[in-house]
């Protein structure tokens, strides 16, 4: 396990401006889901340099994931929450991952993610989805909620745009898109929208109009 | 009736009374589906009791699987 002494926080950040990084140093988000999306949402604010990170997924590393989801052999059967904790750990130990391996509902969602600024929605089935947006948008209105719908198949890459559906509420993706119609995930397209939702995030930190 | 959904003026020629009743017009499942009138959140198991006026702001967000 690498530690705050094998590298140091200025190194780490070094390619960076020092505002960016201090900013996002002090701001907290959620990942609801550790899959495709969250797996590379998590690792793109954890290079940036978020200061912390809730991630929830009550799921385990499955065969099929590895076309996608940033895990390894080595990894199957291990907790997605705590494996990916430990990943992003690998590349930066200043971030204060907290891993919950548990399943999030629209009833212990506010609960968990209570202390977050933000919460980027990274579950793979679209009621899932929908009952997280519900659930944070009654129990923790004060919350930014980073979504992603419409990102499966082989479509062009250019058709996934973020869009504001409300107050505090952004969806990223082509929003037709259907992972259930038989398209398939690929790592390239779901990628584009998880970071298209990890650079939203890190634009929401630091106060760019979206 | 007219609503105004997302963003954009939409008139329907029958009365939308409910929530659930806007989705199942709008081809949307309940399931799937986000939604605020007037900039509250209305609970899921609340849709068919949530009665729509004219002029409503309604915004929805129909989610697809995949992540």
């Amino acid at each position: 396990m690498n530690t705050k002494n094998d590298i140091s926080a200025d190194a780490l950040f070094a390619r960076q401006p020092r505002t960016l990084t201090q900013k996002l140093n002090k701001a907290c988000v959620g990942i609801a889901g550790a899959g495709g999306l969250g797996t590379v949402v998590a690792e793109n604010l954890a290079r940036a340099g978020i200061g912390s990170l809730v991630i929830a997924d009550y799921d385990i590393v499955e065969p099929s994931n590895l076309n996608r989801q940033r895990y390894t052999i080595a990894q199957l059967g291990k907790p997605k929450a705590s494996t990916l904790a430990e990943n992003i750990r690998s590349f930066n130990p200043y971030v204060d991952v907290t891993a919950l391996e548990q399943k999030v509902t629209a009833a212990n969602c506010a609960h968990i993610f209570a202390g977050c600024l933000i919460v980027a929605e990274c579950f793979d089935a679209a009621e899932s989805k929908a009952a997280l947006v519900s659930g944070l948008r009654k129990n923790l209105p004060e919350c930014i909620i980073v979504a992603a719908s419409g990102l499966a198949g082989t479509g062009n890459g250019n058709t996934i745009t973020t869009h504001k559906m409300s107050d505090n509420v952004y969806v990223i993706g082509d929003l037709k898109s259907d992972a259930d119609k038989g398209l398939g995930l690929l790592a390239s397209r779901v990628g584009i929208a998880a970071s298209m939702q990890a650079h939203t995030i890190i634009r929401l930190i630091i106060g760019e109009q979206l | 009736m007219i609503l105004r959904i997302n963003g954009e003026e939409k008139s329907f020629s029958e009365e939308i009374t409910t929530v659930e009743k806007l989705l199942d017009v709008l081809g949307i499942k309940p399931q799937r589906a986000a939604v605020e009138i007037n900039r509250n959140i209305v609970s899921p198991e609340l849709f068919e009791h949530t009665r729509l006026h004219d002029n409503d702001r309604v915004e929805i967000v129909s989610f697809v699987g995949g992540g």
